[in-house]
């Protein structure tokens, strides 16, 4: 590494930790994980950061403890050992205090999981199906569904002396040929599966990651705040390209998502009109 | 003691008897014969999985495929974790409870001597058998390689393998044979063999440690031989355990294995609990903190292991209800965790430490595993737990609590007895170069990780975005300089193993040890005590037994 890399790596670090922004997407010496972009994903970031803190403290106090004694209690400066080997009143105390800050942590880690877990009242469902080593994408009522799989440029840079320079590669491994279109400001139900083997579906904007189990129908759900595109991988070995399948996310505003999906029920139509199938049913929204 | 054995007749015969090198080594009955054999086999193996390891680093040394396919790669963070796992730590463990449980309790072998020939020797042979599909592929370009769906062998992934699917299973078949004689006998010694006066709860706490542990063995290791061996059937006699399309469960496996794989993490780490208490009081020159809230801490953890295996299955679609239960009981755990380490501090507040080589990776050991601990407990909370998943935050968690507890702890244990075993004193500058070197690195290699896994790098992947390029570069270097640096310890044992290189050791060898091991010769006699020794309670290694 050179030193000019070496020093806006680490401008870029100090303006990491200066800056509270989110990131929609990995970035160079990112140290820590992003609020994401749903209300959910912002309620596990604070999560996060409580049960980070109080791992900090907790270190801190012990590991203090610990530095003090070891620069105080040294034979070489004529520390003596006491006798004593328990203290009841201290092991009472070390004992209580840390289920006390462990039943603050579960309460709001349960009020979060009981949220995660409610998948009613969604305004439509996605079916996603993890294949080796793709996504296969469908928009419940309608017949719009798709493969999504690693776009061509990363794949011909990823094969082994391919010659590539994958750092000029743009969102190396990270972007598909056609990515999920989804509604903002719309409650989003997954129903997630897999053919083969197991998969995990996961995009850290999102907050979650889920399984995709061959002969289960796991479910989870999202309600997308902000339009972008968020980027996440598959999270369960599943073979040897299991770090060649992304997921890309791209969140429209309503109507542009409407539009959008109208027009590849249209593109249906075309053909289905040609090969005299009936046409698809027009979305339903409950 | 040994001016004890010196009027046994009978057993000075045996100590003088000449043994020949195969009868000595291959045909072993004594405890410490097999202690070394089981020894040296882990620091093989950990060379070996060190190996694969540096070989997963090298090729995430920067972003691109360079070196080696995507599906070796996943051969290589497969068999890494099995040989580390099942060929590194497990039989360095045993091989420190079969030298050192006799000599702590007075008795002069393990109980099952013969058992004990036997459990070791099949350690090679299933270990052959492990590495035979990879060894083929990489060294005669014969069959397709090894193992590659994870240590974890999750169905339906695994059975994606070839023939090699055999191979593992039946190593794994072994090894489980091999522990549970193991754990048989470390419980059969410490309950019947100890010397008169050497109460239960005046054991030492590396005895407790074990004994607890090889009842999680005798629990657990049945459980994954049954997992395994339905994933045999499923794969080569046409049944359905696992294959949803034949009406299986995939899911089911993964509960089965986490079963065994939890309280697994437990026997990993509940012997570096034992060590460490062992250490800290010499070299603190202070009795153990809480000798008995550390035996009652162990056993609470040991029960809860069998009550959180769901904790690593968050993911997979619990019902609601199954991910509080396993979150709660999960972080519980926390709470005995928590009482050893605060005894350990306590230990030290108020002592008058010194710090060899032993100390220094005992105390590198508390601070670091807390690290692991706390990662952990930050894990346990569900919600977050569906970001960190499957991350190299999670990587990072388990290498904290592996390398630096149970690794750390083991080469403590090494520092600690090696002039006891040997007879002669280890380097200690060496040994100090080895401390350091390995603590740096240690931490260049894993702590970035946290970082990669919170920024959104899934783990077992071998190539990845620029984005993750930086700190993969820095872990990669940390893995060089720790994977080098244990070539210092090789020669460290080395030259104390087979030189007799160094001062001569005496029989209390540190200034402040306490307990029967230390009032034998370094190195011991043949039979550790043909006459049970004198229990005094002031000698025993941690004080205050009353408490």
């Amino acid at each position: 590494m050179t030193m000019r890399r070496l020093s806006s790596g680490l401008g870029t670090l100090i303006a990491a930790l200066a800056s509270t922004a989110a990131w929609a997407n990995p970035e160079r010496w990112q140290l820590n994980m992003t609020p994401g972009a749903t209300a959910i994903s912002q309620e596990i970031y604070t999560l996060h950061m409580i049960i980070f803190i109080v791992c900090c403290v907790i270190g801190l106090i012990v590991f203090g403890a610990m530095f003090y004694s070891m620069w105080k209690f040294r034979k070489t400066k004529g520390a003596v050992a006491a006798t004593w080997s328990h203290n009841t009143t201290a092991e009472i105390i070390w004992t209580v205090v840390p289920i006390l800050i462990l039943v603050g942590m579960a309460i709001p880690a349960t009020s979060t999981l009981i949220k995660m877990a409610d998948t009613g009242g969604s305004e439509m469902t996605v079916k996603i199906t993890g294949y080796q080593w793709k996504w296969r994408y469908e928009y419940v009522g309608t017949d719009v569904n798709f493969i999504s799989s690693l776009n061509r440029e990363s794949d011909r840079a990823r094969r082994l002396g391919s010659g590539v320079d994958v750092t000029q590669v743009e969102n190396y491994l990270l972007d598909v040929d056609k990515p999920l279109i989804l509604p903002i400001d719309t409650k989003i139900r997954f129903v997630i599966t897999a053919d083969d083997v197991i998969h995990s579906w996961w995009v850290p904007a999102l907050g979650w990651k889920q399984d995709a189990i061959p002969g289960f129908i796991n479910s989870a759900w999202t309600q997308i705040e902000k339009p972008g595109t968020y980027r996440g991988q598959c999270a369960e070995l599943c073979g040897k390209d299991h770090g060649f399948m992304p997921i890309v996310v791209i969140a429209k505003p309503k109507a542009e998502f409407d539009a959008w999906l109208a027009q590849q029920e249209a593109a249906l139509l075309d053909v289905s009109a040609t090969v005299q199938v009936p046409a698809p049913a027009p979305i339903t929204k409950s | 003691m040994a001016e004890h054995a010196t009027h046994d007749t009978h057993d000075d015969h045996h100590d003088d008897h000449q043994q020949s090198f195969f009868q000595r080594w291959f045909c072993s009955t004594n405890h410490k014969d097999i202690g070394t054999l089981y020894l040296l086999f882990s620091l093989l193996m950990f060379f070996v999985g060190g190996f694969m390891a540096l070989v997963i680093r090298a090729e995430l040394f920067v972003p691109g495929l360079q070196l080696v396919h995507p599906e070796f790669f996943n051969q290589m963070t497969t068999m890494h974790a099995l040989v580390m796992i099942f060929g590194a730590v497990m039989p360095a463990f045993v091989g420190l409870a079969n030298w050192m449980i006799p000599m702590m309790i007075g008795a002069p072998d393990m109980a099952l001597p013969r058992m004990n020939n036997w459990s070791f020797w099949i350690l090679p042979f299933a270990f052959t058998m492990l590495l035979l599909p990879l060894a083929q592929y990489v060294f005669f370009g014969v069959g397709a390689g090894g193992p590659a769906g994870g240590w974890t062998l999750y169905p339906p992934l695994s059975l994606q393998g070839g023939n090699n699917v055999a191979f593992t299973i039946f190593a794994i078949h072994m090894m489980g044979i091999s522990s549970i004689m193991g754990a048989i006998n470390v419980i059969a010694t410490i309950l019947n063999m100890r010397a008169p006066g050497m109460d239960l709860l005046k054991m030492p706490i590396f005895c407790w440690t074990w004994l607890i542990t090889a009842f999680l063995l005798i629990a657990v290791m049945p459980v994954l031989a049954g997992a395994v061996t339905m994933l045999l059937t499923d794969k080569f006699f046409l049944t359905n355990f696992f294959n949803a399309a034949g009406g299986g469960d995939p899911v089911m496996y993964q509960h089965i294995f986490w079963f065994f794989g939890h309280p697994e993490v437990y026997i990993m780490i509940l012997p570096a609990f034992g060590i460490v208490s062992e250490i800290i009081p010499t070299f603190a020159r202070k009795p153990l903190f809480g000798y008995k809230a550390m035996v009652y801490a162990t056993a609470s953890i040991a029960f809860l292991s069998f009550i959180v295996w769901a904790h690593h299955m968050f993911t997979v679609g619990m019902p609601l209800g199954g991910e509080l239960f396993f979150m709660y009981a999960t972080m519980l755990i926390a709470v005995p965790t928590g009482v050893k380490v605060f005894n350990w501090a306590s230990t030290m507040w108020k002592s008058s430490m010194t710090f060899e080589t032993p100390m220094l990776f005992a105390i590198g050991f508390v601070i670091l595993f807390t690290i692991g601990g706390l990662s952990g407990l930050m894990l346990s909370i569900v919600p977050a737990d569906f970001q960190y998943h499957d991350t190299y935050f999670v990587v990072a968690h388990f290498h904290y609590v592996l390398v630096t507890g149970s690794i750390f702890a083991i080469m403590a244990a090494t520092y600690y007895w090696l002039p006891k075993w040997t007879g002669v004193m280890y380097n200690e500058a060496l040994g100090k170069w080895h401390f350091w070197l390995s603590t740096v690195f240690v931490n260049v290699l894993f702590f970035p990780q946290h970082f990669l896994g919170l920024a959104g790098m899934p783990r077992r992947i071998p190539d990845y975005n620029v984005a993750f390029a930086d700190f993969n570069m820095i872990s990669s270097i940390g893995a060089f300089g720790f994977g080098l640096s244990q070539l210092i310890f090789a020669w460290i044992v080395i030259q104390c193993a087979f030189m007799g290189k160094g001062a001569k050791a005496s029989n209390h060898v540190w200034e402040a040890t306490k307990g029967l091991e230390w009032t034998l010769a370094s190195p011991p006699p043949h039979h550790s005590f043909t006459t049970p020794p004198v229990i005094d309670d002031k000698d025993l290694a941690h004080g205050d037994v009353t408490h």
